[in-house]
């Protein structure tokens, strides 16, 4: 008895001084590898990101991330318990340990990264807010909306944006704000304003539900910044490093173009940055408390970055997503991973 | 002088022979008269009859149209519901509820387990049956069954996984000692005398070895079939712990619902007893619990448990994210039912107190035997409107992150595989038919009770 009122008020101790609470215990990483279980704290469904299918698995983009970290830690990547998180309650979730990460469309920002205790441990979607307008008003850029009405949605960000928008372009417009995303796309299907401005990911979702989506186009420009990504409790660097090399990993394999399908070749390459990755060199796994073969694992049962992306959210997807932004930096993109070495 | 008979009597007006009987007028029976009575029976009854009349004519015709008539019943994913793709315009799509319908019961429930999920419906569905259907006999055993034995296989079943293995193994053993014990006491009754009355004891002894106890025996024969199915089953397909973090769908709101009716009832009995007790401690604490609960909305009672929570308690100490809800949801509901029990209770006149004193009995048998089942009696109505208002609550874990049936069905709306113009409108109708069969269902069912037992008060 006195062993478990000390246990449960040092617990108690440790997890209301967020962060640390682990760094005594041997670390996440220890305590998930002997749960064998990694706790993923997903959104509540966001198509393309995260989502349930048909027989209840969850798939998505986000998704992805936590299965590629169940894989390199357990070479399976089904051991994961997802936990859906509203909007709400993802950071109390998270900083209370009863998530081990958090991948749902989180937006990197200063204040979330400081002063709440967390590490966004890499960007694995950059989004942005863009608009949607009908094809027959014959609009290609966003600075020809010159007096358009915009629906969008009331007391959120996206609201703020376009005023900043417009504002700073000195144009003329209106909005029609809504109080939930259904009404707002109604609304602009029927007609009430031009164009409609949401995240430009959640625009190709909603899109889908139009009568005729073919009618409407997605403007190319992006008017704000919405680097998403995954997130961790501060207190844990070691678990931190896991989280962000497996997205590197996953981006380094993109880059070298090592995919699911040519995986086994690849272990025979001589190129040394490939055997690097693939743990044939070195032993970059074990330094983070991983296998040698850890990226081996993610690409097996997961793939590259490149192959989730299209699977998820891109053209093999309802979704049809161009690479925009989220490309490599070696093709014009923004995603650029720090070389293992 | 003759005698004046009817027959001779040539100026009087007599009827001689019975009229046919004519039909009421139409004003009195028939059709037109019913429409008389109930529809057109004054000014304002006729207004709205025409109002209704009017919505009636105006909307129903789109909704059989969009619902029945124009409605996609087949097809693979969303290209089957577009007005574009199928060349005619599309109502109600279908063909998405049929294809996530299995998700809509189950949740992420792994397929391969999905056996023992229906193994836990079938069980409930008998238990309900044996319960509520009037004519089922045995009720005791049914109640045994019902409140111990589906709890105990829903735990084993659902949850599986090594704890629930050495729960069940553990339970195969008491049972077979219990057994055991009874099957050496039907030929040695007397070794019963610890526990047992002489004058019970005479009884038993009375009887053949083969009828002594039966009540016991046959609980626990009952016992000894459930388990041994569940452990036969275990060992031939094996009972992987499936997480509760999977539970969805219609599983979860028939758990939070049933879980919720089955514990707030009796806690609620207690609670309000409590609260008319004489003994000043037992008295405060149920009012404070009774005020406190009511004074706070479910939805911070959710948010407390599934958010807060886990900021107070180690994370090896903190309870599973499903048990929290049930038990928050079942204290509540306890709450308002206690109210509701409390109103019976104060309806109960003097008399039947005192009545019920006078004859002897104690706190418990006059509360079990006198008050309660009058009291009970006059609340029905109250406590189904808890019922009712409880399963429609539960959608209320969605907040928490739980996959219920709504919840469900609103994941799937997102779905860009189903992403169509009418998916919403077709979900949601879904969900509406669910809730309605099931509330309707529970009202006609309290309908049907309050007229079996006011039977006796009928006028």
């Amino acid at each position: 008895m006195n062993t478990f009122l000390a246990a449960a008020l040092a617990g108690a101790a440790m997890a209301v001084s967020v962060g640390g609470a682990q760094a005594q215990t041997g670390g996440l990483l220890a305590t998930i590898k002997s749960k064998g279980v990694l706790t993923c704290g997903v959104g509540p469904g966001l198509a393309g990101f995260g989502i349930p299918d048909q027989a209840g698995n969850w798939t998505g983009l986000d998704v992805d991330l936590c299965r590629a970290l169940s894989a390199a830690i357990f070479n399976d990547p089904t051991k994961i318990k997802f936990i859906p998180l509203s909007s709400k309650d993802r950071f109390t979730a998270l900083q209370s340990g009863e998530v081990d990460l958090l991948s749902r469309t989180t937006t990197w920002t200063m204040s979330r990264d400081t002063s709440l205790g967390l590490n966004f441990a890499g960007v694995n979607y950059y989004d942005g807010q863009g608009f949607m307008v009908r094809k027959k008003l014959g609009v290609d850029s966003a600075i020809k909306l010159a007096g358009a009405s915009i629906c969008t949605e009331q007391g959120t960000t996206t609201e703020l944006n376009v005023a900043d928008y417009f504002r700073s372009n000195k144009l003329k417009y209106e909005v029609v704000a809504f109080a939930s995303s259904v009404e707002t796309i109604a609304a602009y299907e029927s007609g009430r304003c031009d164009a409609y401005t949401t995240d430009s990911s959640g625009l190709y979702a909603q899109r889908l539900k139009l009568a005729v989506p073919a009618d409407h186009i997605v403007l190319p420009d992006i008017i704000s910044k919405e680097p998403l990504g995954p997130v961790v409790r501060h207190g844990d660097d070691n678990w931190f490093d896991v989280v962000k090399w497996t997205h590197n990993a996953m981006l380094n394999a993109e880059e070298l173009g090592v995919t699911k399908a040519n995986l086994d070749e690849m272990l025979k390459s001589e190129n040394p940055e490939i055997k690097r990755l693939l743990g044939t060199e070195g032993k970059f796994g074990e330094a983070i408390g991983l296998t040698n073969d850890w990226a081996v694992r993610i690409i097996k049962h997961v793939g590259n970055y490149g192959e989730s992306f299209e699977r998820n959210v891109g053209m093999a997807s309802q979704l049809k997503i161009a690479r925009g932004l989220n490309a490599l930096w070696t093709k014009g993109g923004l995603q650029y991973a720090a070389p293992i070495r | 002088m003759t005698d004046a008979t009817i027959e001779n009597a040539p100026y009087a007006f007599v009827r001689k022979e019975t009229l046919p009987q004519e039909s009421p007028p139409l004003s009195v029976a028939g059709p037109l008269a019913w429409i008389r009575a109930n529809l057109f029976s004054g000014p304002v009854n006729s207004l709205m009859t025409l109002v209704c009349v009017y919505i009636v004519v105006t909307s129903v015709p789109d909704l059989v149209r969009f619902y029945l008539i124009d409605a996609v019943w087949s097809g693979a994913n969303r290209d089957a519901c577009l007005a574009d793709k199928v060349g005619r315009p599309v109502g109600a799509c279908w063909a998405y509820i049929a294809d996530r319908f299995q998700y809509f019961i189950y949740g992420s429930y792994p397929i391969p387990q999905r056996w023992r999920v229906n193994i836990v419906f079938a069980m409930f569905a008998l238990g309900i049956v044996w319960l509520l259907w009037d004519r089922m006999p045995l009720k005791k055993v049914g109640f045994f069954f019902f409140f111990v034995l589906l709890p105990i296989s829903a735990y084993l079943l659902l949850l599986g996984g090594p704890a629930a293995e050495g729960f069940l193994r553990t339970l195969l053993i008491l049972t077979f000692a219990l057994m055991a014990i009874y099957l050496v006491l039907s030929f040695v009754p007397g070794l019963a005398r610890f526990w047992i009355g002489p004058a019970f004891l005479a009884v038993e002894e009375a009887l053949p070895p083969w009828k002594r106890f039966y009540r016991v025996k046959r609980l626990i024969l009952l016992s000894l079939v459930v388990l041994g199915v569940i452990a036969i089953l275990a060992d031939s397909a094996g009972l992987p712990r499936v997480d509760t973090g999977l539970w969805g769908g219609m599983v979860v709101t028939f758990l939070i619902s049933a879980v919720g009716i089955v514990f707030s009832l009796p806690l609620g009995v207690m609670l309000a007893l409590g609260r008319r007790s004489r003994l000043p401690i037992i008295q405060f604490l149920s009012v404070v619990f009774i005020e406190f609960v009511r004074g706070v909305p479910l939805i911070t009672v959710l948010f407390m448990a599934n958010t807060m929570l886990p900021l107070f308690v180690p994370q090896e100490y903190s309870p599973d994210r499903l048990l929290r809800p049930l038990v928050g949801v079942a204290l509540f509901a306890a709450a308002y039912m206690a109210e509701v029990i409390r109103g019976g209770l104060q309806a109960i006149p003097k008399g039947q107190y005192e009545g019920a004193m006078s004859l002897g009995l104690g706190y418990w048998s006059m509360m079990r035997l006198i008050i309660l089942p009058q009291a009970l009696r006059i609340v029905i109505p109250g406590i189904v409107n808890t019922f009712i208002g409880l399963f429609k609550d539960s959608t209320l874990v969605t907040i928490v992150g739980i996959f219920d049936f709504l919840r469900t069905i609103e994941a799937t709306l997102v779905d860009p595989t189903w992403a169509t113009p009418t998916t919403r409108a077709t979900g949601y109708a879904f969900a509406a038919v669910f809730y309605f069969l099931c509330c309707w269902g529970m009202s006609r069912y309290s309908i049907a009770v309050e007229q079996r037992l006011a039977a006796g008060q009928r006028r």
